[in-house]
């Protein structure tokens, strides 16, 4: 695009950012301060991810990006048409084809490689923040590991519901230090993160935060022993594709308790049910 | 699913962007606004947006405005998103206030002062009674307005205005500023830790959303955070920019911005250290803001409460909470981020109710109890 660098962003800008990352990859789970820039798209709409991904993609990258899961909502679509736009890149909605793919709460169904990366859009990447909102309360509990809080939390939901009620952004320990907000992803989704072959990069852009993932690295759902991490989804089977695994959207269809449930993950549905809808508008 | 139809998110978008386009234009009956007619005629507007735009340009901002349909949040971030790709090639010199140009300049705290009482263009002592005469087609009829009346020979303005509290501090009576050659930090390429010091907090409020700091400046005048402000002074007026380029060695003037400053008189009981004394809280920033700079002053204030060895209880005195939401731009990226499809986490958030309705269902059940 015409007076823009490629991907958007400056170079020097870039390699600022490409510095947080590396700090990230460097010290699993931990929140790099970066200096986040204003894009021209809103601020918690994205523009962490964003600027994670402006830094990473090259030209050769075929790109994917999905919120929901689904690559046809319309901020992954606004997302996808601004990197077209700023870098040319190609873009694809199939999870196997992309090497970059950028997300908004959720991980794909299917198993990512150690040749891709995920990059998620963290819309509060401080894991304590509903206990403690002052952030240099929280800098200084993650720098002791004390996370006695959270573990307080957990516990108060058990005793008072029989669950822990975090059903999104479940806190997960990375790498067996520290206590990481996995984004707005479901409570499903969280285990996919564990030992997962393709680099998980997270940028907050508002917050000014960057913090990873590496390839195979534990990452473990805060729980306890008598009250072992429990998976919940919707107890049905997709109603396209059949599925009895894969995250659920529980889909209105009028307004007499009408209900159909349908895959998140749209290109795992499609390409369950062999067609190439997934193809779709990522022109 | 309206805004998710599958496949269709694509030509929905288009299509809004096109509706969006036709409703900025208004009926084409009308004749189209330009932007020198914004600039000259809401320059109110336009300043707002280059203060929270944090780029002082009056045909951007005007267009700014113009784009964003006079939604002046929306057009501070079109000019911030804008200012983000600019390179920088230098850093200003400090501006010089006490060599502004004056528009505007009074002190609430002595009846004459040296440099005089400057009423200038203000609302302040207007009778708000709408002008109907200003809705009618023909021109409002008012002389053209020169840039500042020309000077008597005996009257031109000082080259400098002293500042008053400088003159408090004088006899004394106002604590001193620390002084420091240091470089200023930079809230725009370095992200915000805790504590912060003044010139990261000074900056932040800079550009900070202006009904955030009149709220916040207000509450500390109802009791939270205990001040006792007196507008010591505020100016308005026109300032030259420099910069010294190193293969110069000396600085050249590069062009002049109007300024809104504001220096408000607090008093301070002292400490073990210090005697009793007034202390200053500062505001400035670009085109003319009264409501702002004078907002920012009072939170300045009220955030030096710790530095001073006051009790820092309120809000205004929170620094941290202050610097995290006085920024209008990201907060109306993330309150209005709400509006993004959220299903996913809801669905987690149904089953997960659900499940806890059921468990305790079950367990009242077994208890034999009615619900």
């Amino acid at each position: 695009m015409n007076g823009y660098n490629f991907a958007y962003l400056d170079e020097p800008t870039k390699r600022m950012i490409r510095r947080a990352i590396l700090k990230a990859v460097a010290i699993p789970g931990h929140q790099v301060p970066f200096g986040a820039r204003e894009m021209p798209l809103p601020y918690g709409w994205g523009t962490g991810g964003i600027q994670v991904t402006a830094a990473i993609l090259g030209a050769d990258d075929v790109l994917k990006v999905i919120d929901q899961g689904a690559d046809d909502t319309t901020n992954a679509v606004s997302i996808r048409r601004f990197f077209s736009r700023v870098a040319g890149v190609e873009t694809t909605t199939r999870t196997r084809d992309a090497s970059v793919i950028q997300t908004r709460h959720r991980i794909p169904e299917t198993p990512l490689r150690d040749d891709q990366i995920l990059v998620y859009q963290v819309p509060l990447p401080e894991p304590l923040a509903k206990l403690e909102p002052s952030r240099a309360e929280t800098k200084q509990m993650h720098a002791l590991a004390d996370y006695g809080l959270m573990h307080v939390k957990l516990y108060e939901d058990i005793a008072r519901f029989g669950h822990v009620t975090i059903s999104y952004d479940y806190p997960v320990m990375v790498n067996d230090r520290y206590l990481m907000s996995p984004s707005p992803i479901p409570a499903f989704d969280t285990l996919k993160m564990n030992r997962m072959p393709a680099l998980q990069l997270f940028g907050a852009g508002r917050e000014k935060r960057i913090y990873a993932v590496p390839p195979y690295t534990t990452v473990r759902p805060l729980d306890f022993d008598d009250h072992p991490f429990a998976l919940i989804r919707a107890p049905h089977a997709c109603t396209l594709c059949g599925a009895t695994n894969s995250y659920l959207d529980e889909v209105v269809t009028d307004d007499r308790g009408g209900r159909m449930f349908i895959c998140s993950d749209t290109d795992y549905c499609a390409d369950r049910r062999g067609d190439a809808a997934s193809e779709g508008d990522a022109a | 699913m309206a805004y998710v139809a599958v496949k269709g998110g694509e030509r929905a978008i288009d299509a809004a962007h096109d509706w969006l386009a036709r409703v900025r234009r208004g009926a084409p009956t009308v004749p189209e606004i330009k932007t020198d007619q914004i600039a000259e005629q809401l320059g109110r507007a336009v300043d707002r947006v280059m203060a929270e735009g944090s780029c002082y340009d009056r045909d951007l901002g005007a267009l700014a405005v113009k784009q964003a349909q006079g939604d002046l949040i929306e057009a501070a971030f079109l000019l911030r998103a804008y200012r983000t790709t600019l390179p920088r090639f230098a850093s200003s010199l400090p501006v010089e206030t006490s060599a502004m140009l004056i528009h505007r300049r009074i002190s609430a705290i002595y009846k004459d002062l040296p440099g005089g009482q400057v009423l200038g263009p203000t609302y302040d002592y207007t009778h708000r009674l709408l002008d109907f005469a200003l809705a009618a087609e023909a021109d409002s009829g008012v002389a053209p307005a020169a840039p500042l009346p020309p000077a008597e020979p005996d009257q031109t303005p000082p080259a400098v205005t002293p500042r008053v509290l400088d003159m408090l501090h004088a006899e004394g009576l106002m604590g001193a500023e620390p002084q420091s050659d240091a470089t200023p930090g930079d809230i725009t390429r370095e992200p915000m830790s805790f504590p912060a010091e003044r010139d990261i907090r000074l900056q932040a409020l800079a550009r900070g959303d202006e009904g955030f700091l009149l709220a916040l400046g207000y509450s500390t005048q109802r009791g939270y955070g205990n001040s006792h402000p007196f507008v010591g002074e505020l100016r308005m007026g026109d300032v030259s920019v420099e910069i010294e380029p190193p293969e110069l060695g000396f600085a050249i003037d590069i062009g002049r911005i109007t300024l809104t400053e504001c220096e408000m008189v607090n008093q301070f009981g002292g400490s073990k250290t210090e005697p009793p004394q007034f202390t200053r809280g500062y505001g400035l920033c670009f085109g003319h803001g009264e409501r702002k700079a004078m907002g920012m002053a009072l939170v300045d204030r009220a955030m030096r409460a710790e530095e001073l060895g006051e009790d820092a209880t309120a809000p205004a005195q929170d620094i941290e909470f202050v610097l995290y939401h006085s920024d209008n731009i990201e907060a109306t990226g993330f309150v209005e981020h709400l509006k993004l499809p959220h299903y996913v986490d809801f669905q987690s958030e149904l089953e997960t109710i659900r499940e806890i309705r059921r468990t305790s269902q079950n367990s009242t059940d077994a208890a034999g109890e009615p619900l």
